[in-house]
């Protein structure tokens, strides 16, 4: 079962936890719409591994993998 | 009327100043462009180097300004902060500006309501361009924009602004300028952050340091800041704290102490709970039209990205992209180039006939018409660099880039931006640094800016070419690794400096990679040709006036003081006089009196006196005054060692400056230029910042002497001490 955003596979889908991180990043991606309850879909993952797209409240959004994984998430009904 | 008897001016002499704020990537210079039909002038924010457009209403006196594009009003990026002060008229020599007009990206609204929310609520009047309508239109959704308007208190006009949809009635709109409806915010927060946020509002207004409007609104956003934890949102708020008195600080203070007690991270708190908010009018306003297509088909940018984002494909498309762009600086530019060289020697051939040897005639031609045409020459590759760079930016391909080539820029401590400016380094550092500017974080554009003259530049290229010819002649292969080796050498030296910067100097928190990919889009002619000249011109008037003073004083340094065929030194003498006085050989006694006079210049002696300073690296004199002269730009060494070594012009494929060199000679008779010391002459230029075009250059897009110093500085010491490392260690070897 993944719990960070890093771990999804392209096409999944999850929602938005809880952000572990520093506090201008994590201010910064709630800023940019990755609030607690929000649906993310992983889209694809750059061509060298890193960093990844995603699709965030109807626009595409790119973080490195170690900011995927700061951000928790859980199984999305 | 008398000065200074009231300052109640009639209210129709004073122009209207409207801010244009918005989201990147939601078309807000497009819509200013179509405001201001294209009549803009385009200048700084006050002390930094954040671009201002500014343009008249058409057919009225309001005047338009814009403001970074920014997601939040939050004071962690320089953008922001600018945005954010501009607004609540903190940014000293910029008046508060009079009403917003902000645009809206339609087709992705959550996000772009959050910034648009957050500058309703302080109150100043408003009106909302909802651009891209069409893009919402062609996905089969629409949007109630009534609804929408008395949801947020202010008017919504709905925009297209590529197809000048909606302009009009945003004309209008904005000659008619409205406070907001409603009243500061409206999603309500915790019952122990709404009580502190009251108290702080209620210290603010007593203190009436912003105006009334604005208390609600300035109170959260003060308290977010001052518990954020992010440095730069707590300076933010203690600066605000500075305008206050010591007793209505304290209070300040003392209330978010209480709150940071029932609430650890009031910032997430406000975030999530603006953002419920948001969600629920998205979720009012937003309908799907009737017998509009369902969304099974993947939207265009999906299908575009399967492509360009593609484990192979993508990198071939890449890779194809920056060989046309270095291709396009390196060789599109060239005819251009010749072209201005060759009307900058028309020119002086031409000066030279009509007037009288001399002084002012050789500061004409080799000062004035040399210095402007150092300038000029470099605007061919600079405009072609940014219409490759605006194209690449409107189309949605520059976040592409920066996403495909994050994972090996990263490995520096570099962002994903960096790769297109040390890539167009290759051909010139100077477009290379200015296209640093789609970096966002300061810290990777300042490190990337200092380590770009370290890629080597096509203006070395003629002293490897002639080095390299008259070290090691018709050795072809070892001719072509040395040369492979050089800029191998130099792109390793600049990773490596990037890594060591990134520790030490320019040390901050992590970096990040929050990067939207924006929608493909077609990019417009007129606004890419508009950017490109718009940049490239700011390189005339910005980098231009310095280039053109050092190259003056180069050459009085070179021309000062004369001497004539009397003062002949002894060697020199001896070759001047065994030539016959006959016009065949008029040319030759040219030549020499003209390096005799560069050597007894005070550039020539100049190069005696460093002598002794570059003598462990295994250059002469000579070759000193080839260094000295190379400071004003690279291409010059080759120049100046036709003339030091009396042949004349020369170039870079010149026979006789090649043997010249080869055959040179230290006065003990040992070879001058040996495979050792060539090297090391070669390893002096890869390293060094000899280039007055760079530096005033990176004086322009640092706003500062003290980095092109620095520069400068760090960039001479690496190529002493690579010199002096490969001459000493080499000579060991050999």
């Amino acid at each position: 079962m993944a719990t960070a955003l890093a771990d999804l596979f392209p096409g999944q889908s999850a929602l938005v936890t809880l952000i572990r991180c520093e506090a201008g990043i994590r201010h910064r991606l709630l800023e940019m719409g990755l609030t607690r309850g929000t649906r993310v879909r992983m889209v694809r993952v750059a061509p060298l591994g890193d960093p990844m797209e995603l699709d965030v409240r109807g626009y595409r959004l790119s973080v490195r993998r170690s900011e995927a994984a700061a951000v928790g998430i859980e199984a999305a009904e | 009327m008398t000065l200074g008897a009231n300052d109640s001016a009639p209210a129709a002499v004073r122009t209207q100043r409207i801010a244009v704020v918005g989201n990147p990537n939601s078309g807000k210079t497009t819509v200013f462009n179509q405001l201001t039909r294209l009549r803009q002038k385009v200048a700084n924010y006050p002390g930094v180097t954040v671009e201002k457009r500014e343009g008249r209403l058409a057919g009225t006196d309001i005047v338009l300004f814009d403001l970074p594009g920014t997601y939040s009003l939050s004071a962690r990026s320089p953008d922001e902060a600018i945005a954010r002060d501009v607004l609540l008229g903190r940014l000293p020599g910029e008046p508060r500006p009079d009403g917003v007009l902000l645009v809206i990206d339609a087709s992705n609204l959550e996000r772009n309501l959050y910034l648009a929310s957050q500058v309703i609520e302080f109150g100043a009047p408003v009106v909302v361009a909802l651009n891209m309508i069409d893009a919402v239109e062609a996905r089969g959704e629409m949007i109630d924009c009534e609804a929408l308007s008395r949801e947020l208190g202010v008017r919504i006009i709905p925009t297209a602004a590529r197809t000048g949809r909606g302009i009009a009635e945003l004309v209008e709109a904005l000659r008619d300028l409205r406070a907001p409806q409603v009243d500061g915010r409206q999603w309500p927060l915790p019952e122990a952050y709404e009580s502190a946020a009251a108290r702080v509002a209620d210290v603010i207004r007593a203190a009436q340091v912003i105006p009334a409007h604005a208390v609600a609104a300035g109170s959260v956003l003060w308290l977010t800041d001052y518990l954020s934890g992010d440095p730069a949102s707590v300076a933010s708020a203690e600066r605000f704290l500075k305008r206050l008195k010591p007793h209505e600080a304290e209070a300040l203070c003392e209330i978010a102490g209480e709150l940071s007690k029932s609430d650890p991270d009031p910032a997430t708190t406000a975030i999530e709970a603006r953002y419920l908010w948001i969600a629920s009018i998205a979720q009012r306003v937003l309908r799907r039209a009737t017998g509009a297509a369902d969304g099974r088909r993947l939207p265009l940018t999906d299908r575009i990205d399967a492509v360009l984002t593609h484990r192979i494909f993508g990198f071939v498309v890449f890779g194809g992209v920056m060989l046309a762009l270095f291709t396009a600086i390196f060789s599109w530019a060239e005819p251009l180039m010749d072209l201005i060289e060759s009307g900058q020697i028309g020119l002086s051939d031409w000066v030279r006939g009509v007037m009288a040897e001399g002084p002012l005639q050789s500061l004409i031609t080799d000062g004035v018409i040399a210095g402007v045409g150092s300038v000029i020459v470099f605007f061919p590759q600079i405009c072609i660099l940014f219409l490759f760079l605006s194209i690449l930016e409107d189309s949605g391909y520059m976040a592409r880039a920066a996403f495909i080539m994050d994972r090996l820029m990263g490995r520096v401590g570099l962002h994903g931006r960096s790769f297109i400016p040390l890539l167009s380094s290759y051909a010139c550092a100077i477009p290379g640094i200015m296209a640093t500017r789609t970096i966002e974080n300061p810290r990777d554009r300042l490190t990337t800016i200092l380590i770009a003259p370290l890629m080597s530049c096509s203006a070395r290229l003629p002293v490897y070419l002639i080095v390299i010819g008259a070290v090691f002649g018709d050795r072809l292969w070892l001719k072509v690794g040395v040369m492979f080796g050089l800029y191998l050498f130099g792109t390793i030296t600049a990773l490596v400096m990037a890594v060591l910067f990134k520790k030490t100097l320019l040390k901050g928190p992590t970096p990040t990679f929050i990067m939207e990919l924006p929608a493909y889009r077609l990019p417009q002619i007129g606004a890419v040709v508009r950017t490109m000249w718009e940049r490239s011109r700011q390189f005339l008037t910005g980098a231009g006036t310095t280039i053109f003073a050092v190259c003056i004083v180069i050459w009085a340094l070179g021309y000062f003081p004369r001497l004539d065929e009397t003062q002949l030194s002894g060697d020199a003498r001896a070759e001047f006089l065994a030539l016959d006085a006959g016009p065949e050989s008029a040319d030759a006694r040219a030549n020499i009196l003209q390096g005799e006079q560069l050597r007894q210049s005070f550039l020539g002696r100049l190069g005696h006196v460093i002598e002794p300073t570059i003598e462990p690296l295994g250059f002469d004199w000579r070759l000193g005054i080839g260094i000295l002269s190379s400071f004003l730009a690279r291409e010059v060494f080759v120049g100046t060692m036709g003339i030091t070594f009396s042949i004349g012009e020369a170039d870079e494929s010149s026979d006789a400056l090649r043997d010249k060199l080869a055959q040179a000679k230290w006065p003990d008779g040992r070879i001058l230029l040996t495979p050792v010391s060539g090297i090391a002459l070669m390893v002096f230029y890869v390293l060094a910042c000899q280039c007055v075009s760079t530096l005033a250059v990176v004086r322009r897009e640092t706003g500062t002497w003290k980095w092109p110093a620095f520069m400068f500085g760090y960039m001479t010491v690496l190529a002493y001490v690579g010199a002096l490392a490969v001459n000493q260690i080499g000579r060991m070897i050999a």
